[in-house]
């Protein structure tokens, strides 16, 4: 026996995400598990709102609320199954018996919840329009994927944050959500107050510079402090 | 020459909240040799294992694996250790050969000779391409033999490796994780008689502390029986 190093060279960073990215690729086409369930729940959700509000042309802060709302509850779904297959699987414990670097399956996991959000709102910002939305979308469309991007790295950051919180725990279904929606109200106060200009209804306003950068800053925080502490979360 | 220990645990303790599920567990175990691990259900030895596997942290006493201390120093030994446990650590939506990709990827291994390689040693080449979920709980267990030999392992941490295989099968694993492949074992099993046959050090847990801990040679299935009454 001796304490030499290991016998192969230690795994690249770049070559760990891109096998971790395939994985969850693959595990998500072939067990449609997130995405189908966030999509599926976003679209009723609008055409639920189309019936109760006895109307089909929202604008203003009402519109803004009514997609911002029903995009954070959908993500919910998203990140209450980001990490459920690493439990149940024993992918964590496969990944932790191995020495690639942690921080690496942080950024697969944010990577991951991102697309899983893309998908999201390339169904449901359109079902949104088509459904409930007054003022035409195409106008919009540039400020409110401005505003779209800095609320999804919110959602991320939070969400991969929480998820490798509650995973571990035997309550996740009831904890990843009791712990992420109050997270989450600053990102929905900044991105609704931020959208609700552009989708009004005289046309599109000027984007509030005030609550995109609050939103970036709450973004930057949490980035910040997912990445100090998720090393932390892995560990027993 | 003075034989190198590849565990050194002193006093190794570990609680789960109040309950203590191992405690003060002192033992060396020299490089090449093989320790069985034996005990009734809730005894601490899955536990033992995986802390050995650096996925648990001790809560007291001193733990040293392929020389170097844990948890402190366990990034050093990650890619030396193979663990085989209840669980495959397997997806089951991916393929074996799927599952052995990632793996290599995680271990900074390039090309598939060497999953090639294993899969054929377990006879598991002409279904190494359909997702694990439909294949029996044997012929996943084989894949999992593959995944935890695949960094070519110093140490090996097996808890009741041959659950789920057939008599083939158990012998198809056999080269690859039993005293043949000549690596540094840790074996847990409730198979007393078959465990003296291919240990050299048994530990018998009750409770989680030390009811039994002698050379094999010096043991026979009466006295390890004991550790079940």
């Amino acid at each position: 026996m001796s304490d030499a190093a290991p016998r192969h060279p230690a795994p690249r960073a770049r070559a760990v995400l891109l096998a971790l990215l395939r994985k969850e690729l693959r595990v998500e086409l072939r067990s449609f598990e997130a995405v189908p369930a966030m999509s599926l729940f976003s679209v009723t959700t609008f055409v639920l709102f189309h019936f109760a509000l006895q109307r089909n042309a929202l604008s203003g802060d009402l519109a803004s609320g009514v997609l911002w709302v029903t995009l954070l509850f959908a993500a919910m779904l998203g990140i209450n199954r980001l990490f459920v297959a690493d439990a149940e699987q024993g992918g964590f414990d496969g990944f932790l018996l191995s020495p690639a670097d942690r921080s690496v399956l942080l950024y697969s996991k944010a990577l991951t919840l991102l697309a899983y959000l893309l998908v999201l709102e390339l169904v449901a910002v359109p079902a949104f329009a088509l459904l409930l939305l007054g003022p035409g979308l195409w106008p919009a469309l540039p400020s409110l994927l401005a505003v779209l991007a800095l609320g999804d790295l919110g959602v991320v950051v939070i969400g991969t944050l929480v998820g490798a919180l509650a995973v571990r725990t035997s309550v996740r279904d009831l904890l990843g959500p009791m712990i992420s929606l109050p997270l989450l109200v600053p990102v929905l106060l900044c991105a609704a107050r931020a959208t609700s200009p552009v989708l009004g209804a005289a046309g599109v306003g000027a984007l509030p510079l005030r609550w995109l950068l609050t939103l970036a800053l709450y973004d930057l925080v949490f980035a910040l402090i997912t990445f100090a502490v998720f090393d932390f979360l892995l560990e027993d | 020459m003075a034989i190198l220990a590849a565990l050194e645990l002193r006093g190794l303790t570990r609680r789960y909240g109040e309950r203590l599920a191992l405690a003060d567990v002192t033992l060396s175990l020299p490089a090449g040799q093989t320790l069985a691990v034996l005990g009734p259900n809730g005894a601490g030895k899955t536990t033992l294992l995986r802390l050995l596997a650096t996925l648990l942290r001790p809560h007291g006493g001193e733990v040293h694996v392929l020389g170097h201390a844990l948890p402190a120093e366990g990034w050093a030994v990650r890619g030396r250790i193979g663990l085989l446990g209840h669980e495959p650590l397997l997806y089951r939506e991916l393929s074996a050969r799927e599952n052995l990709r990632l793996h290599a990827a995680l271990h900074g291994l390039t090309g598939e000779e060497r999953a090639q390689e294993l899969l054929g040693a377990v006879a598991m080449e002409r279904r190494a391409d359909e997702p694990l979920r439909t294949l029996s709980r044997g012929m996943v267990q084989r894949v999992a033999v593959c995944r935890a030999l695949l960094h070519d392992p110093e140490l090996l941490l097996l808890d009741e490796p041959r659950a789920n295989l057939d008599p083939a099968a158990t012998e198809l694993v056999e080269p690859l994780i039993g005293r043949a492949s000549g690596r540094t074992r840790v074996i847990v099993s409730h198979d007393p008689a078959g465990v003296l046959a291919e240990a050299d050090l048994v530990l018998g847990l009750v409770r989680g502390r030390v009811a039994m801990l002698a050379a094999a040679g010096e043991l026979d299935g009466a006295s390890l029986a004991e550790l079940y009454r």
